[in-house]
């Protein structure tokens, strides 16, 4: 469901990083579990100049002279992560994060390439700021980065971006995340443009006449609170009207960060009638409700869309299971310490969620059977064919983007810390289970679980 | 109990022995010298981030009955202008050692920081929409002089429900001790989810009689702006507790201060079913007896449990 870009040979490369040397590791004896190439067994895999080498039956593969060994025994690896939506606050917001601490907590999570977007200060609405963006990438980032530009200069939801030449300078996309394209005449016209320049629209839906001064789900608990609520009905009612603009200028978009039951009918129903539109969910909003706020005003739980009811996050998790939701996302949102040491109504919306995306899954949704484990590991990647970028593989001759994971590991939420700058993560202090031993991003070691022992063969 | 944060913090039995001595506290004010030394020495600083003239005046009274020292620190024309933070002005005012702090501000969950925030025993005095736990006590009072007991009440809230702290600390501290609720106002003002507080919802007054006591809310010019209601006069003609409206042997009460012919029309502001004046005399005894509770016979606050 690419949208298909009608000057293919660009010559940019979608996704920066900096250099590292190649990786030369054997992971020896892993469980590897790839859904798509329908690997699903323990398995010997060689690394060699950061491509797969091989693979073999277990103690089958030698290290060769000079290379790591990895003992997986026990252990799972799979192919990496890939987010389509995170927050690298760079440009101008350096104090909650930035490209080097954003990309580190991305390695930790298992994430092989993340997509970074253009609410910064300055908006990335202007090729200038892509490519020195692009530029500080190349020298910064631990894992290969993207970057969506904005659809209105400014996210003021008035003019369009110059969208062909960011296209050309790199932009994989087109989002205005954070607000919505709230005029249906200008979203009409991102859309007719796309014919032009290609690149999805990725689209932050919220009806602001309804969401108001809202700062949590409308419902009991902004009832009981006395907090201003956000309506579910905020965002189907866009999802609703976006797809019918959509669908009529057959244009290609991307909802972002489904919350809401309403949501996933109104995504499932435009689906049905071939819109070509496509969706994530964030490990959080599988995983919590509004119950959480009530147990703790706590500010790290105030996101946008926010945390709705008990009967939403199962319409989440059952359109993730039935492919009406396509990928996991987990829109990592870093804020400061002191901005969200403040009261409920007054702090950022936002969470970080690089760090902890696979272990909440995991541990809310896989280890009591609601989700298949192959199931997870396929929609943590599957934002990357959503955006034209290339799926992490495990096969003979693929680029090495890998994360080796102890399933079984529990460790408490921010109990060391975080890779991340910022420290505004909505699970801090509960007991996950599952924890990253190391990834290979673009064919090097980009992290390893401090613990984990690493021995050169 | 260490605060008094929510209504939450109180079962049936903490409520009624802080309204017991509330009452014992009413033969204090009879006497010539308005003043026991049940206080004296501690220190009670008022942190009013919000204008209020009888809450704060109450507390203040109260706290100078019981001999307590009383620093009052309000934000207009205080460091909070000046950008301070809420936790950099708790943690700065907690220098002057304050034995108990009673805060008000417009925003929910506030007076929770604020006893995160300080070593000091924390009074709610209103926290944006969410509670207002003094005021339920001392409404509580007011219909137990009254009414001898709350059991099997029949509770009318009417009115702006949705922007109330005082609804929602009264419709707690009401089911508590015995009575039914029900909110009554126009839809527009009754927030989606409101009967997970235990209370009914009514959208008229046409069921008005049942009620033993008529609890009117203060209605603000502002809703009109944001399109909550069309008009005030359109909101009165349905909602205003008037004489036609209230029966003989209903009591009427309100949080004060009355929009005159708004929701509440003249003839029942002066009337004998009304209780407004008993409920702020009760105000004061109330919040003698809730300094008392968290602060008599308790240790100055251990400096050593300050936490960044």
């Amino acid at each position: 469901m690419n949208a298909a870009r009608p000057d293919a040979a660009r010559g940019v490369a979608p996704l920066v990083h900096r250099e590292q040397p190649p990786a030369d590791v054997l992971i020896r004896a892993a469980h590897v579990l790839d859904p798509r190439t329908g690997l699903d067994a323990p398995q010997d895999v060689l690394v060699r100049d950061g491509e797969i080498a091989a693979l073999g039956a277990p103690g089958s593969l030698e290290a060769p002279e000079g290379a790591e060994l990895i003992d997986g025994e026990g252990r799972h690896l799979l192919p990496g992560f890939v987010d389509p939506h995170v927050h690298l606050r760079v440009p101008g917001h350096e104090h909650k994060e930035d490209l080097d601490s954003g990309t580190r907590a991305a390695a930790a999570g298992g994430f092989v390439a993340v997509v970074a977007m253009p609410n910064t200060d300055p908006v990335l609405d202007d090729a200038t700021v892509l490519r020195s963006l692009r530029e500080a990438a190349r020298s910064e980032a631990r894992v290969p980065v993207g970057f969506l530009a904005a659809i209105t200069r400014g996210l003021d939801g008035d003019a369009l971006t110059e969208m062909a030449e960011l296209a050309d300078a790199g932009a994989l996309g087109f989002t205005d995340d954070g607000r919505p394209v709230h005029r249906a005449a200008i979203l009409r016209k991102a859309l007719q443009y796309q014919r032009l320049c290609g690149g999805v629209l990725a689209l932050h839906e919220e009806d602001p006449s309804l969401s108001g001064a809202g700062v949590m789900h409308e419902g009991e608990i902004s009832a009981r609170l006395g907090l201003a609520g956000i309506p579910s009905i905020s965002e189907s009612t866009m999802i609703a009207r976006d797809a019918a603009i959509a669908g009529y200028e057959q244009g290609r978009i991307h909802i972002q960060h489904l919350s809401a039951r309403e949501s996933v009918e109104a995504v499932a129903e435009a689906k049905a009638r071939g819109v070509r539109i496509t969706a994530e969910v964030s490990p959080h909003h599988l995983t919590l409700t509004h119950d959480a706020i009530l147990e703790r005003l706590d500010t790290r739980l105030k996101m946008n869309p926010p945390l709705r009811s008990q009967d939403d996050r199962r319409a989440l998790v059952d359109g993730l299971r039935d492919g009406t939701i396509d990928c996991i996302a987990t829109d990592h949102a870093p804020h400061a310490r002191e901005e969200k040491e403040v009261p409920f109504e007054q702090a950022p919306m936002g969470t970080t969620g690089l760090e902890t995306a696979f272990a909440a899954v995991h541990t809310e949704l896989v280890v009591p059977g609601i989700l298949p484990l192959a199931l997870v590991v396929e929609k943590l990647s599957a934002g990357a064919a959503l955006l034209g970028l290339a799926t992490p593989r495990i096969a003979v001759g693929e680029p090495a983007a890998l994360c080796l994971i102890d399933l079984a590991a529990e460790w408490v939420v921010g109990e060391s810390g975080y890779e991340s700058r910022a420290e505004n993560c909505c699970f801090d202090g509960r007991t996950l289970r599952g924890r990253v031993l190391a990834t290979v991003a673009a064919g090097a070691v980009v992290y390893r679980e401090r613990a984990f022992a690493v021995s050169a063969a | 109990m260490r605060h008094l944060l929510s209504i939450e913090d109180l079962d049936r039995g903490g409520i009624e022995r802080i309204l017991d001595r509330a009452r014992s506290f009413t033969e204090v004010s009879e006497r010539e010298i308005k003043k026991v030394p049940a206080l004296r020495g501690r220190r009670v600083l008022n942190l009013f981030y919000e204008a209020s003239t009888r809450t704060r005046s109450s507390f203040e009274l109260a706290a100078k009955t019981l001999s307590a020292e009383v620093i009052n620190f309000v934000s207009s024309g205080s460091s909070v202008e000046k950008g301070e933070s809420l936790k950099d002005t708790v943690q700065t005012l907690s220098a002057y050692r304050p034995d108990l702090i009673v805060v008000r501000t417009p925003h929910v969950g506030a007076a929770e920081l604020v006893a995160r925030w300080s070593p000091a025993a924390v009074v709610n005095a209103g926290d944006g929409k969410h509670e207002h736990p003094t005021q339920a006590l001392l409404d509580v009072y007011t219909l137990r002089e009254r009414l001898g007991a709350l059991d099997g009440l029949n509770i009318w809230i009417v009115g702006d429900v949705m922007h109330s702290r005082v609804a929602r600390s009264n419709i707690l501290a009401f089911t508590k001790l015995g009575a039914r609720v029900t909110v009554c106002g126009p839809p527009t003002l009754i927030p989606r989810g409101m009967e997970a507080l235990g209370c009914e919802v009514r959208y008229t007054l046409d069921e008005l009689a049942q009620a033993d006591v008529v609890y009117a809310l203060r209605m603000q010019q502002e809703r009109m702006t944001e399109s909550f209601v069309p008009s005030l006069r359109e909101y009165a003609a349905r909602y205003q507790i008037n004489g036609r409206r209230l029966g003989a042997r209903q009591v009427l009460m309100h949080p004060g201060p009355v929009n005159r012919g708004v929701e509440l029309a003249a003839e029942v502001i002066d009337s004998p079913q009304a209780v407004i004046g008993q409920q702020v005399a009760a105000g004061v005894v109330v919040r003698m007896a809730v300094l008392f509770e968290l602060l008599a016979g308790r240790a100055a606050p251990d400096r050593q449990l300050v936490t960044a």
